[in-house]
């Protein structure tokens, strides 16, 4: 990471955006709003990788976070089925349950930051051209075992998603009007 | 005439000698950024007039032809009309999302324009992930449809937005899954390098099967028929750009174009050799091969539109989760065997 002035500046500016969109995430009170403010905080997120020269990352997050943002808003339409949008992430009153997760979560953040060896961290040789090449190597190399994990769970998920739409019957639940139309 | 562009550029670059290295590039990079404007604008406006001629010829008429010569000027007075319309935002709708998204509707499609290479290192910034950049991008802009479908509060634009996010995420996977041929075999995400990789061969023929796929996923991608669910007239009144009028209509309408242009654009790099000339017919600059192929591409397209009958939304879904899906994975399976046996024979 280069520390010139612009690259301070762009950090704070790229840091106001997140931490706001995220506050405006939680205080919206309609959902879809909230979901749209998340996609600016996802997109800005791709920023701060940038501003690390760790440009595979960045495009990844865009990738998988903020395109995936548009499903989570149909869930939450089609979850809620409220017949008004206004009012529909609203606060509950569960202030001690909520209070502690969140000190549990500032809690593990902490202690992570407070564990990492910043100093040792900063690259002191340029971050190499092409990323992509070596994270590829170290997937199938080192990492080959929690890659292959995250790959089975994915696909447990997949199937988990495709039992629970199939209904009793064990077929696959469509839509009646679908069902006549489709003849073959 | 090969390198126009490129001398421009240069010409340009030395003319800012006297400024700092970093301002002179930011002038030269807002420069390109410009032209890449004016050139997809210019093209919005003219392809609609491409595709009423093509419809007219198809359909044994002869398309507009009253303003200006051939009734080249057609669009330019739509457009012109366009703008002196109000702006109609009904009281239920969404009010700032409403408006926001005609106004963000061109910006992914600018974006992904960055990285195109129009002809020999004639891409305005030469990215190492460039392809894994533009599909990023591109996911981006479901959320603008569906934000327009939303926000107008309407129930055919609800449904029109809907399916949009349906179809646009139904059809990304066969088509990233489709570029992972072409990937696997140049070992590369940087457009230059993909092209050059095509130096003697082009794509069509070393992945007939992922051009297929690729072809059919991108034209559902720019929701254009027999894809168009979206904006089905005559069951969804347009779909989601029902409630809007005026020039925000017309940014709708003009993004569809530029869609267009920037899948063709794809097409063109990743499976007919992008600015390389076919036959060593090299009198020809790089980019005018490029432009052509591209439009070659954009006329098939649009001979698609006026060809063939809109699908039904359940044979939408099934075509691309049955068939395209499993297709573009075995693809990627026959491309591994065929590329280790290639290794073994030492070719």
């Amino acid at each position: 990471m280069e520390t010139s002035i612009y690259s301070v500046i762009a950090f704070y500016l790229l840091a106001i955006t997140i931490v706001g969109n995220a506050a405006l995430v939680v205080f919206a009170k309609n959902i879809v709003h909230s979901v749209l403010f998340l996609a600016v905080t996802f997109i800005s997120m791709a920023g701060l990788f940038l501003l690390l020269d760790a440009d595979f990352i960045a495009a990844i997050q865009v990738l998988v976070y903020a395109g995936a943002v548009c499903i989570m808003v149909v869930f939450g339409i089609m979850l809620i089925q409220a017949p008004d949008m206004k009012g529909t992430n609203l606060f509950n009153t569960q202030l001690f349950a909520g209070g502690g997760v969140v000190a549990l979560v500032f809690a593990m953040c902490a202690i992570l930051a407070g564990r990492t060896a910043w100093t040792d961290l900063v690259a002191t040789q340029a971050v190499p051209e092409n990323t992509i090449q070596v994270i590829g190597t170290l997937l199938m190399s080192k990492y080959v075992i929690p890659f292959e994990v995250v790959a089975i769970l994915l696909l447990v998920a997949l199937v988990g998603a495709i039992v629970i739409a199939r209904d009793d019957a064990g077929t696959v639940a469509v839509d009646e009007g679908v069902k006549a139309n489709a003849h073959d | 005439m090969e390198n126009l562009f490129v001398g421009i550029a240069d010409g340009l670059r030395s003319s800012l000698g006297g400024l700092p290295p970093e301002l002179g590039e930011a002038i030269v990079m807002l420069v390109k950024l410009v032209a890449i404007l004016v050139f997809i604008l210019v093209n919005a406006l003219w392809l609609v007039y491409m595709e009423r001629k093509v419809a007219g010829y198809m359909q044994a008429r002869i398309g507009p032809n009253r303003v200006g010569p051939k009734g080249l000027l057609q669009t330019t007075c739509d457009i012109g009309k366009l703008i002196c319309k109000e702006i109609i935002i009904h009281k239920d709708t969404d009010k700032v999302v409403f408006m926001l998204a005609p106004v963000l509707v061109f910006v992914p499609t600018l974006m992904v324009f960055a990285v195109i290479p129009f002809g020999k290192n004639m891409a305005a910034i030469d990215m190492n992930i460039g392809l894994l950049y533009l599909l990023a991008i591109a996911s981006t802009s479901t959320i603008i449809f569906w934000m327009a479908g939303w926000a107008s509060n309407n129930k055919y634009s609800l449904i029109g937005s809907m399916r949009s996010v349906a179809q646009m995420v139904s059809y990304e996977l066969p088509m990233v899954l489709a570029i992972l041929g072409v990937i696997m075999i140049t070992g590369s995400l940087n457009m230059s390098d993909i092209i050059a990789a095509q130096e003697h061969t082009w794509f069509i023929f070393t992945q007939p099967i992922a051009f297929l796929i690729f072809f059919i996923a991108s034209v559902s991608e720019c929701n254009r028929a027999p894809f168009d669910l979206i904006e089905g007239e005559s069951e969804l009144v347009n779909g989601f750009n029902t409630e809007y009028g005026g020039m925000a209509f017309a940014m709708f309408y003009l993004a569809e174009y530029a869609n267009m242009l920037v899948c063709c654009a794809m097409v063109t790099i990743l499976f007919l050799g992008g600015w390389h000339a076919p036959f060593g017919l090299d009198f020809i600059p790089s980019w005018l091969w490029f432009f052509i192929k591209m439009y070659i591409v954009m006329f098939v397209i649009m001979q698609l539109r006026w060809t063939y009958p809109r699908i039904r939304v359940d044979q939408l879904m099934g075509f691309g989760w049955k068939v395209l899906v499993p297709l573009s994975l075995a693809n990627i399976f026959v491309t591994g065997i065929g590329m280790y046996i290639y290794r073994a024979i030492g070719w």
